[in-house]
């Protein structure tokens, strides 16, 4: 079959990108990527992705908008509060066991799920001990996942999540509002690195006690997450704990073997062996 | 008409949708050639029962879909809440975040947009009864792709609004009752 144009545009796009810039989309599930770049051309009024590429190669001022188009995605604290749930009453006894604690929020994106993390360890008792990881592939989004501050209108859902998620004070403890934003308390940043790191091209950084990863791996095509899986596994000891997002599963990995279900339903897996 | 045979079946429903699914998938035989994706407008919040209620009545299989499924003839896979549902070109599932189209994660158009990419001619794309507009665009789609288009009759269905968006937006497109589509799908499909 012939390759549309649109998709030898798009193929063009992405080897543009990364032979100028270093960010890999290569191994991106393409239908989504498809469908935020035709966003994109959309709002920025640029007739074709050929033209797009002209400009992301001659404009620095380009990437930050098309990264911004290929990498955020809206997120909620305490999304799928029964996640959070298990973490909390099946995960942390086990995490408690240890004297110092690793935790990695690969993908963190504008960070809902950081601090949804964070302010769980705190009610367990566990916070002083453990050391986050927040990575992202985008500055921008790390940039905000550092400030904390989110839309004030979407605190009503947070609040309920974090309810159903079994938490044990009030969310309204951790932010303070003001002008239609809030702003979460920056003592919650106090042990938490905020870092540039690919799951595409980058390497493991350390031995974690959990990874929590959560609808970052459905962007990517199998191999890929196949790498990032790897990386996952390397990145962690026998019992370590992998959370990933509810319809994401190792099932289809060649990783497969190195995890049993901790908490099937909630997808929330251990390492075994190693 | 199109005359290439299809590929995959693509189904969109909203408000209603529960009663007029009943009418069309457990007429389908267990061997339907094609797989059956469907996208139903559910609250996000809630863990769907929509495959576990459909498989009680089926004789295809059915399944909530899983990140990265392959598609199976013979199967109808229903999109998760609060996840879009995506065909890649490979002909296998990816699921997305993104934000919702028109308040609706799922999203009708999202699911029938990368199918019309992925299967071009080889689609056929129904919308069913719902309150909203969402599929129209989607259902453009597929016929500018070459795909067939069907359209519950909106006389017929629940709520009207959502048939009749995808009728002006694609006026060849084929109206028809429940029981008609559900006759006549296995014709589509086999023809």
């Amino acid at each position: 079959m012939v390759e549309k144009v649109e998709d030898i545009e798009i193929r063009l796009l992405l080897e543009a990108l990364y032979a100028r810039y270093h960010y890999d989309f290569r191994g991106y599930a393409m239908a989504s990527v498809k469908r935020r770049l035709r966003q994109a051309l959309e709002q920025l009024a640029i007739p074709t992705i050929s033209s797009l590429q002209e400009r992301l190669l001659h404009d620095r001022d380009m990437l930050p908008q098309l990264l911004g188009y290929l990498t955020v995605q809206v997120s909620e604290m305490f999304r799928d509060p029964d996640y959070f749930r298990a973490i909390r009453e099946q995960v942390i006894p086990h995490l408690r066991t240890y004297p110092s604690l690793k935790v990695w929020v690969a993908g963190c994106s504008h960070g809902e799920e950081l601090y949804s993390l964070v302010i769980l360890f705190r009610e367990e008792g566990l916070e002083e001990r453990t050391l986050f990881y927040a990575t992202d592939i985008s500055q921008e989004a790390l940039q905000i996942a550092e400030a904390g501050v989110y839309p004030l209108d979407r605190m009503q859902l947070f609040t309920e999540n974090h309810r159903r998620s079994g938490g044990k004070s009030s969310l309204s403890d951790y932010y303070q509002a003001a002008y239609g934003r809030v702003s979460f308390d920056r003592t919650l940043r106090r042990n938490v690195v905020f870092s540039d790191h690919s799951l595409v091209t980058d390497a493991v950084f350390g031995e974690m006690n959990l990874i929590s990863c959560r609808n970052v791996l459905i962007y990517f095509d199998r191999t890929l997450q196949d790498r990032a899986l790897g990386l996952f596994k390397d990145s962690l000891p026998r019992k370590g704990f992998l959370g990933l997002g509810a319809k994401e599963s190792i099932r289809f990995s060649e990783h497969a073997g190195a995890f049993r279900d901790f908490v099937r339903e909630e997808k929330i897996y251990q390492r075994i062996g190693a | 008409m199109s005359d290439v045979s299809p590929q995959a079946v693509v189904i969109g429903a909203s408000a209603g949708a529960l009663e007029a699914l009943t009418t069309i998938l457990p007429a389908l035989p267990e061997d339907f050639p094609v797989p059956i994706l469907l996208v139903v407008h559910i609250p996000g919040d809630k863990r769907s029962v929509l495959a576990e209620l459909f498989r009680a009545k089926c004789r295809i299989k059915v399944l909530e879909v899983e990140d990265k499924e392959p598609l199976a003839a013979g199967t109808a896979y229903f999109a998760p809440p609060n996840y879009h549902l995506l065909v890649e070109a490979n002909k296998t599932l990816s699921l997305s975040s993104d934000e919702p189209v028109m308040f609706s994660r799922p999203s009708i158009d999202v699911l029938f947009e990368s199918a019309a990419d992925a299967f071009g001619p080889a689609l056929v794309g129904i919308v069913l009864t719902g309150a909203n507009h969402d599929g129209a665009r989607g259902l453009r789609a597929i016929t500018d792709a070459g795909g067939q288009a069907i359209v519950q009759d909106p006389k017929t269905a629940f709520a009207a609004a959502m048939p009749e968006g995808a009728i002006a937006r694609c006026p060849g497109a084929r109206v028809m009752s429940l029981d008609a589509i559900a006759a006549s799908l296995q014709k589509v499909v086999c023809a």
